[in-house]
């Protein structure tokens, strides 16, 4: 079986422009909306309470709402958690209040309510945990970034280096943008999951990549251009498999893998969809504009090989 | 062609039986246990574990087998009822000495346990439990070591009769003399008793005084001493709940982390925690009006103004004879019929407590309850942490006789003496400590997230498998062989390392599912290749290979970086998912290159090959 023809030919760097304007418009609306809307953060960043309880039968929320803000937690979100007997409660830090002793004064106050109430987790975060955990995971990505740049630059060359981390830029800035637009809550696992995307989104480049070398050095003829079409081409196959199984397990979690692991789930759909098209796109573009040659990545010793030109 | 030599397939071969033989005690399930130890930790002696046997065949408890481990008796039961009685006769049979916690333990059979093969450990998120973070307050622990030097300090120059007034202000001491001339006598006294000290002369309101600090080794030193003295008083306190498997750790200059799997209800276990409580024994001033005092909110001078549990004005001596860290065991008891706790001394606890008593027959002796509490304020629109010490007379009794290592309290309900006894016991916070993290996992959403996460690998699985033998025919099958032979792989490595599975774990596993078949499709594809560009089918199989390999290589040390990476950075839940990836991606390179490759040598490899199933 087969999903494309043996040999496709889509003139991938011919498009390139329509590429790099549907690369910048989705940039751009992530940043801003990055910058004005920001990321839904999670009490994993913020600091603060979170408690998920169950219910016998279907919850009453805003019953839920008005008990907690009569006893003085009017700051309480209250809001359903996969299904409609699960609710999810959220709280900020408040200095008037010992955060610790927090969630065993709301579940005692729910259970007055109604004796069903089954605590199913509790999760505090004090403050400056959450600061330090943002600053880790900046240096974490920041760090990441730059192993790999160097990596890259060892096994190739640095304008691939700058093509595959403008690919993985890309990548996580778009993730982000989607999450910030949709304000979907970013914790702790989505985090985990934009570092995967990272992972995953480089080995997809780094495939196309190492075709390209390998082009490069053996076919002699045509424009860097058209050698990396070529390339794009042969391993297009791999591409889309591969990141149709990733997918289809991707989703097997998105459906299956409940509430707890759906912004996890979430964040490397739209990453690896992302990452699929930079790998074609963004990374090989970015070298083009960097002016890569075939020159660029043969071996040294072949300037004295006997047959070679001198 | 296309063969490989016998030491690569008896290496595949080995792996794969090791990796099955490894991985086999996850698939028998755990069964609620029992594991009693003893509360100082030494191994259990063989008259313990007989009379462990003789309580349980007395109330015929049906036991399904029970065996030592690591110094702890585990026992087995087939259901939880049998788990419950058992655990509530062997508490009040063994005694105080021993800890008999809940716990579940892997139904596997003796011969494999043998070996000392464990299943994978699972984290908190997948079987329930507390997870706390506590930071220690540093500030704290450097301000009681400054209130000792200068106790310290008061009494040598009382005893060499210097008139002083000896103060802690910020972080240094004060020593301000009623005599200039005794200040260099100040000065040697205070070296002598400790040459480490940074003392100087210092003019404070026109006054010159000796101002002691510490240095700055001695400050890290006392902030060492307080995380390791707190760890292990909390390592204590976690046995005294009765906990299987804890873990008590340290995590970074100032944090603990104490993991309290199976617990529900983390403000029980919070309670016995970080509680700072201690006791003081102090004399009361005699023929001192308390109310008087209290009126004028002032306190005579040597004395005290403090109120008892009704809120009544008590007038104690400065000074305290007996402090908790010289207690050294507590039992709650009944005294008369009241609810008491029962206090043993050290030996200078005790002579200063026999002096103390014996010059004071007939006066009243006080018990005081001292407990550091931290609260968040706001100061200057910043939200700070503040220690706020309470303390309040639990008793006063008058001194009967002459006593000193051993002697009870009274004035307590049943509730209270046994926290107390409890906490006595374990010993006092050398500073204390505040809850800066906190994760409480209900056991329902435990068993559900691994029913979920098991689920959706099992379906994840199901359509990777699927496809791959629709799309690759005998290659896609190989490749699936390999993927199943990857995931045992994952499953033995992780029990092996014993590592906690947490949900990102899982997750963890999913995607590498997904991923692992990427170095087959790689080579597949590049075996079509080969076969469209007029190769021999032997001749693809061998390049397919060698020409993918470098791709798969470069391609999996990048993801691995990025996982290291996230191993380096992250913290618990990350870390789970950082491991079971990193192991995943070695794995799945052993299995989808090597593995693959025996497999298609074997069905392929060595004869004439018309075509290929690809």
């Amino acid at each position: 079986m087969k999903l494309l023809t043996n040999k496709t030919e889509i003139d991938f760097m011919g498009r390139r422009r329509a590429a790099v304007t549907l690369s910048v418009i989705l940039i751009v609306v992530s940043i801003v909306s990055l910058a004005t809307r920001g990321l839904n953060f999670g009490i994993d960043f913020t600091g603060g309470l979170l408690m998920e309880v169950g219910y016998e039968g279907a919850a009453d929320l805003q019953g839920i709402r008005d008990q907690l803000a009569s006893a003085g937690f009017d700051d309480a979100q209250v809001q359903n958690f996969g299904t409609a007997s699960d609710v999810l409660i959220r709280m900020l830090p408040r200095p008037d209040v010992d955060t610790g002793e927090l969630g065993a004064q709301l579940l005692k106050l729910l259970q007055q309510a109604d004796a069903s109430v089954d605590l199913r987790r509790i999760e505090f975060v004090g403050p400056q945990v959450g600061e330090e955990l943002t600053e880790r995971g900046g240096t974490a990505m920041i760090f990441a970034l730059l192993m790999i740049l160097a990596y890259i630059m060892l096994r190739f060359q640095w304008k691939f280096a700058v093509g595959s981390v403008a690919a993985l830029t890309h990548d996580v800035i778009i993730v982000l943008g989607v999450f910030s637009l949709l304000q979907l809550p970013f914790d702790l696992s989505v985090l985990a999951a934009v570092l995967a995307v990272i992972g995953y989104s480089l080995n997809d480049t780094i495939v196309v990549f190492d075709r390209i070398r390998e082009n490069f050095r053996h076919i002699r003829r045509g424009s860097a251009a058209a050698i990396m079409n070529t390339s794009i081409n042969q391993m297009l196959g791999r591409t889309v498999i591969t990141s149709l199984t990733t997918l289809l397990v991707l989703f097997a979690l998105f459906f299956i893998g409940g509430e707890a692991v759906r912004g996890f789930s979430t964040a490397l759909i739209i990453g690896i969809v992302v990452g699929t098209y930079s790998s074609i796109y963004t990374a090989s573009t970015m070298a083009l504009a960097l002016d890569v040659t075939p020159e660029d990545l043969l071996p040294v010793k072949q300037i004295e090989d006997p047959d070679g030109l001198p | 062609m296309n063969q490989y030599p016998a030491w690569k397939n008896l290496l595949v071969a080995t792996v794969v039986a090791a990796g099955i033989f490894i991985a086999l005690p996850n698939l028998f399930g755990k069964a609620p246990s029992l594991q009693v130890s003893r509360d100082d930790g030494a191994a259990l002696s063989d008259a313990a574990i007989s009379q462990v046997d003789a309580l349980l065949t007395s109330a015929s408890v049906v036991t399904d087998e029970s065996f030592i481990e690591e110094g702890h008796l585990l026992i087995r039961f087939d259901d939880v009822q049998e788990q419950l009685r058992a655990s509530q006769l062997l508490r009040e049979g063994l005694g105080k000495a021993y800890v008999v916690a809940l716990t579940l333990s892997p139904r596997m059979p003796a011969w494999l346990r043998s070996f000392g093969l464990q299943p994978m450990s699972l984290g908190l998120d997948l079987r329930g439990g507390v997870h706390f973070l506590f930071e220690v307050d540093m500030e704290a622990a450097i301000a009681q070591r400054l209130d000792v030097i200068a106790k310290d300090l008061n009494r040598k120059l009382r005893e060499e009769r210097i008139r002083r007034n000896v103060r802690v202000v910020g972080d240094e001491v004060r020593v301000r003399l009623g005599d200039a001339a005794d200040l260099e006598r100040a000065e040697q006294i205070v070296r002598d008793s400790d040459d480490q000290l940074e003392v100087r002369r210092a003019k404070v309101g026109g006054e010159e005084q000796v101002v002691i600090r510490m240095t700055d080794d001695q400050i890290r030193e006392r902030q060492d001493f307080a995380i390791q003295q707190n760890t292990i008083t909390l390592r204590n306190r976690v046995n005294a709940l009765g906990v299987a498997e804890p873990v008590v750790q340290r995590q970074g200059v100032n944090r603990i982390v104490v993991q309290l799997p199976g617990v529900q209800d983390p403000a029980q276990a919070e309670r016995i925690l970080d509680a700072t409580a201690t006791l003081e024994f102090r004399l009361v001033c005699d023929g001192e009006n308390a109310f008087e005092a209290q009126r004028r909110g002032r306190a005579p001078l040597g004395c005290e103004l403090l109120s008892d549990r009704e809120g009544q004005p008590v007038l104690l001596k400065r000074g305290a004879i007996v402090t908790g860290d010289q207690l050294i065991d507590a039992s709650q008891t009944f005294a008369e019929g009241t609810p008491a706790v029962s206090v043993r001394l050290d030996s200078k606890g005790a002579d200063e407590m026999l002096r103390t008593t014996r010059e004071n027959v007939g006066k009243p002796m006080a018990v005081m309850f001292v407990e550091q509490n931290r609260e968040l304020v706001v100061r200057d629109g910043e939200e700070v942490q503040v220690t706020r010490t309470e303390r309040e007379v639990i008793n006063v009794a008058t001194i009967q006789g002459v006593f000193s290592s051993n002697f009870q309290i009274t004035g307590l309900d049943v509730v209270e003496a046994r926290d107390l006894s409890l906490l006595l016991r374990a010993g006092a916070l050398a500073a204390p400590v505040y809850k800066v993290e906190e994760r409480t996992i209900g056991p329902t959403l435990g068993q559900e997230n691994i029913d979920r996460g098991i689920t959706a690998i099992l379906i994840g699985l199901g359509c990777v498998v699927l496809f791959m033998a629709i799309y690759y025919k005998t290659f896609g099958l190989v490749a699936d062989l390999a993927l199943l032979m990857n995931l045992v792989l994952i499953v033995a490595i992780l029990s092996m390392l014993q590592a906690s599975l947490t949900l990102p774990g899982i997750a963890g596993i999913v995607l590498t599912v997904g991923m692992a078949v990427d170095a087959n499709v790689l080579i597949f594809e590049r075996i079509r290749e080969e076969l469209r560009n007029g190769n021999s089918p032997q001749a693809s199989i061998h390049a397919g290979y060698e020409k993918a390999l470098s791709t798969i290589a470069d391609a999996n040390v990048t993801t691995l970086i990025a996982a290291v990476v996230l191993f380096a950075f992250g913290t618990g839940p990350i870390k789970g998912f950082a491991i079971t990836l990193s192991v995943g991606i070695i794995t799945s390179m052993f299995t989808s290159i090597i593995g693959t490759r025996a497999i298609i040598n074997f069905v392929y490899g060595g004869r004439t090959v018309e075509r290929l199933a690809i």
